[in-house]
This record gives C-alpha cells, structure tokens and sequence, in this order.
C-alpha cells in the first residue's frame, strides 16, 4: 500500500516538475511570473490527444505537441511580454493572468467544456516490483518525465545554451555585453519550457484519462508555489520540490488522511517555508 | 449574484446592480491602499472579503451580537489576519510576497470549506440586514449604508493620499531603501497600510454578507481576487478616482456583455492583456491616454502635460 501510495506520489512529482521547470526557466531570465504557462500545458495535452486521436501515434502525438506549444510560448513571450518588461513587476503578472484566462475559455470554445478520455495505448505493460504494481501508463509517465528531466539537466549544465541561460539568469545586462545573444536565449527558453509543458499536459492526461478545458486552473498557481518552495529561478530546486510536493500530497491525502484539500497543501507549505526560509530550499541571496 | 424577486422589477435590479458596484468599489479602493499607495502586491485580497463576511454571519446568527457591532468587529478580524501579512510582507517581497498571498486566499478558502465551525460547504444563511435608528434596512437602505461606505472609504483614501503616512507609502513605492535611507519607518508604514486595506475589505465583507443573507466559501475564491486587483489596475492603480471607474466598469462589464454571454470570459482576459499590454498605468493612471486628454485640455488651462 505504502509502496503504492510512493509510486504514485513520484509519478504525480514527476509531472510537477515538468511544468513547474518551465516557469522557473522563464522567472530565471526574465523575472515573470508566467501564469499562462497553465495555459500552454492545457493546450498540449488537447492537441496531443487530437493527434492521437486522428494517427494512433504516441509519439507523434507528444512530438507534434511539444512543437506547437514551444511555437505558442514563444509568440506569448514576443507578443505579449516582451513590450512590458520594463512595466512594475504587476502589469507582466496581470497580463499573463489575462492571457490565462483567455486561453483557458478560447480552449473552452474550441474544444466544449467537457473531460474528453485519453485512451492512450502505452508500449509498456505491467511492471511487478513485488511491493508495488506499476501500471503501464504509469511506467510510460515515469519514463518520459525522467529522460526529459536527464536532457533539461543536460541542456542547463552541459551545453552553451545552458551555460547563455545561467549567464543571463545571473545578470541579463553583463550577458548581453559579454556578446550572449539575450533575445535568442529568452526565445529559445520560452520554446523549451513551453514544450516541457505541454508534454506534461499529456502525461496528466493520460495518467487522469481526462483532458479537459479547465485542467490548468490548479497547476496555474500550484505551480507558482512549486516554483517559490524550490527558490524563484533554481533548476535544481523546483526539481526537488515538486517531486517532495507530489509525494507529500499523495501520502497526506492517501495514506494518512488530511483535513486540508490537496490543493492547499502546497499552499500551506509554501507559507510555512516562507517564513522559515525565504529564500527556497536551493535559493540564494535573500527574497 | 443573487437577486431578490421584486414587486417592481427594474428598481430592485438596479438597485442590486448599484450594491455590488459599491462593495466592488470599496474592495477595489481598500486594495489601493495596500497594493497603489504603498505598492505592495496582495493578490488574495477576497480572502479578507471573506473573513469580514464571516465574522459578521456568525457573531449575528449564532451569537445573536448587535449588527454594527458585528461590522466593525468583521473589519478589525479582517484588519488583524492583514496586520499578519504585514508582518509577512517584511520578510518575503515582491514577487514572494504575490504568490503568499494567493496562498493566503486558498488556505483561507479551505478552512471556511473544510472546518465544520464555518458551516463547510453549505455556508451561512439567515444572515441579518443592518439596523438604522431601531429600523432593520431593506435593501434601497442597504444602498445608502453601501453609498455612505463608498464616501467613507474615499474620504480615508483621500486623508491617506494627502498625509504624511501617504507620502511615507509613496517613498516606499518608489525606492524603499532609499525611503528607509532617509529615516522613514518602513516597517511600521507598511503593516499599517495592510491592516487598514484588509480591515476596509472586512468591513465590505460584513456588508456583502447582509446584502446576500446567505454566504458560501465560493463566493471568496482567488478568482474575484483577480478581479478586484484587476478593477483596480484598468482603473489605474495609485490614483483614487482610478479603482472607482475600474470597479464601475467590471462590475457593469457582465452585464454589458451579456449579449456575448458564451465569450464573456475570452472577452475579459483579452481586454486585461492588451489593457496592460497598450495602458499599463491603467485607463486613468498617471501619464495614461486619457490623462494626457483631460490635462492637454484647454479649458483646463494648464498647458503641456507635465514630462511623465
């Protein structure tokens, strides 16, 4: 049961950290907090499973996802964000708060208010670790999440990218001296976190067999939270923090039993942290 | 929004119409305070809403206390949980700040609908209308208390715009260590700030809670926090006259665009991007288009508009 209950709790975490590490890629170089990333993940997951309703393809369906949502932060960014950044830190905020708004009720529009099922038919079966049985879908989850979270630690550590990204999360003006292409960066960051969510939009899908129009509205501001316990910005702690999110929730509302909603549990902790350590549990320098 | 049958049908609409707007604005002013004047973001500014609301449904229903009593016992339980944030505020900023006070409004919110003491899901009912001179209110009198309140909460905000604690929030908006570089008790300015923001929103909540007679933790999710903060954005946040057109029209906005019921909400997140993305300071801010119209206007006589 404990076993169940863990699994289930990584694989819920897993798929935390895939959107939660859009949000800090994008609050890393430009100090956004992007609630219409929910947005984006919502809307990977609808044109996911209408590829994968119209070619069969798994596949292809995260693929074709992953592009059109990389495309769609993209243009969020250029359009929308871009001309405000020197605005108060408020106007950013409340755009993307409209552009969730709007995205989340055009969905609505385009695709009817109700939870459409996932049936998706996963290329792995049964997996039996005496302890606990972990159900095909569940293995695909956590075989996604992983490899995608082994090439964002890949890309952030070991690559020029990541190495322009941590430049211009330090300090966007010293970059753009030092010849960082800053605009290129933040465009191409905005691509991969967005891809990042609308493949866990799927996986949600799938692991829920539900897709519906609302799905970001929680994610939306949990996420924030993921963010804020890992400390604003740091990779390394939003990866922690979501999986230690997934699992305490999961265990508190499955095993033990909690008079709390799932939904504010995050909320508590986040309170709670705050007030302890402001800064996050990998953050530095003050909030 | 709940509307009472009517003997007259137009009167009472309108008169439930002219209500909403007036608590709206009371919320939209009272977040000015805290998030205009001083600049501090609250985005979970429903949650003292809500508190006001219940302090006032449940020392009237089950403690039989006096009704004005009761309302300026739901500001001051309002204003205490804000003095809280306050203390928050000085250690958690900006950003940090934002997202804790969304937290705020989800855990605030869960507790009215998980703690058996605030009636769970079922809410309140039977809550009270206030009593004027031994006389208890219908609702065209609920409209003069909303309408008196309304004044009040202008009149503070004006108080607070042309004194020293205004000008002391102002320096704290602006450039904060250089306000505390100067000698200004940053500290002490900024709990106040959110104490007498969120002890106004309570106190609308006391009032919200009569006008409905029935509360449920729903009507004081993170939702209308957005909208309250957004009224008071379009407006223009900082100014007085800004979050009161800014709640006159949202709060008519429904009704306005009820003949595109189906678009409503694509309608009002599209109009809150290219709001922020055309207008940042808001449609009567400082510097905005219209004032720029209303200062370069001859009659007026004041020359160029000032360098913004």
């Amino acid at each position: 049961m404990l076993a169940q209950q863990l699994v289930s709790g990584i694989v819920i975490g897993g798929v935390y950290a895939l959107i939660a590490l859009g949000l800090t890629l994008v609050y890393g170089v430009l100090r956004i907090l992007h609630v219409a990333h929910a947005a984006v993940y919502a809307t990977g997951a609808f044109v996911g499973l209408t590829t994968y309703q119209r070619t069969g393809s798994l596949w292809l369906a995260l693929l074709v996802a992953a592009a059109f949502c990389g495309v769609f932060g993209m243009l969020i960014h250029r359009f929308v964000y871009g001309p405000i950044l020197n605005q108060p830190r408020i106007v950013p905020l409340i755009a993307s708060i409209g552009l969730f708004i709007f995205f989340q009720d055009f969905l609505r529009l385009v695709f009817g208010p109700y939870a459409q099922s996932f049936p998706a038919r996963v290329p792995f079966g049964l997996l039996d670790l005496g302890a606990a049985v972990i159900p095909g879908r569940q293995v695909f989850i956590l075989v996604v999440t992983l490899v995608l979270l082994a090439v964002t630690w890949f890309v952030v550590n070991r690559t020029r990218l990541g190495l322009a990204w941590q430049a211009v999360a330090q300090d966007a003006e010293t970059a753009l001296a030092m010849g960082v292409p800053v605009p290129r960066v933040v465009a191409v960051n905005f691509l991969f976190g967005s891809a990042l969510a609308a493949i866990a939009g799927i996986l949600v899908g799938i692991h829920y067999n539900s897709v519906y129009p609302a799905m970001g509205e929680v994610p939306a501001y949990k996420m924030l939270a993921v963010v804020v316990l890992g400390g604003l910005g740091s990779v390394p702690g939003t990866v922690v923090a979501a999986f230690l999110l997934g699992l305490v929730e999961t265990l508190l509302v499955g095993y033990i039993g909690f008079v709390l909603p799932r939904d504010a549990i995050a909320f508590v902790a986040l309170i709670a942290m705050l007030l302890v350590r402001p800064e996050g549990l990998f953050g530095k320098g003050g909030a | 929004m709940g509307r009472a049958v009517p003997d007259v049908v137009i009167p009472a609409y309108y008169i439930t119409m002219a209500i909403i707007t007036g608590i709206y604005i009371v919320l939209a002013l009272s977040l000015n305070i805290i998030t205009g004047f001083a600049g501090q973001p609250n985005m979970g500014h429903a949650a003292f809403f809500g508190i006001g609301a219940y302090t006032l449904a449940i020392l009237t229903t089950r403690y039989e206390v006096a009704y004005w009593i009761a309302a300026v016992a739901a500001a001051v339980a309002a204003g205490a949980v804000g003095s809280l944030l306050g203390l928050i505020s000085l250690r958690v900023r900006e950003d940090f700040l934002a997202i804790t006070t969304i937290g705020i409004n989800f855990v605030v919110v869960s507790i009215f609908l998980y703690h058996p003491f605030f009636g769970q899901a079922f809410g309140i009912g039977n809550i009270p209308m206030p009593s004027l001179l031994g006389r208890t209110l219908d609702r065209g009198g609920l409209l003069v208390v909303v309408a008196l309140a309304v004044l009040l909460v202008i009149w503070i905000s004006r108080r607070v715009e042309g004194s020293w604690f205004g000008l002391a929030l102002e320096s704290l908006r602006e450039d904060e260590q250089a306000a505390e570089a100067v000698g200004i008790d940053t500290r002490r300015f900024k709990v106040l700030a959110f104490t007498l923001g969120t002890a106004l929103a309570g106190f609308a909540g006391a009032l919200y809670a009569s006008f409905m007679s029935f509360i449920s933790p729903g009507d004081f999710t993170f939702p209308l926090s957005i909208t309250i903060l957004c009224m008071a954005v379009v407006g223009g946040l900082g100014t007085i006259r800004g979050p009161v057109v800014g709640a006159i029209i949202l709060s008519l906005a429904p009704e306005v665009f009820r003949f595109v019921l189906e678009y409503r909400l694509l309608v009002y997140g599209g109009l809150l991007v290219v709001m922020m993305r055309l207008q940042p300071a808001g449609l009567l801010g400082r510097g905005s288009f219209l004032m720029r119209q209303v200062e370069r206007w001859p009659l007026r006589g004041r020359g160029p508009a000032a360098i913004p």
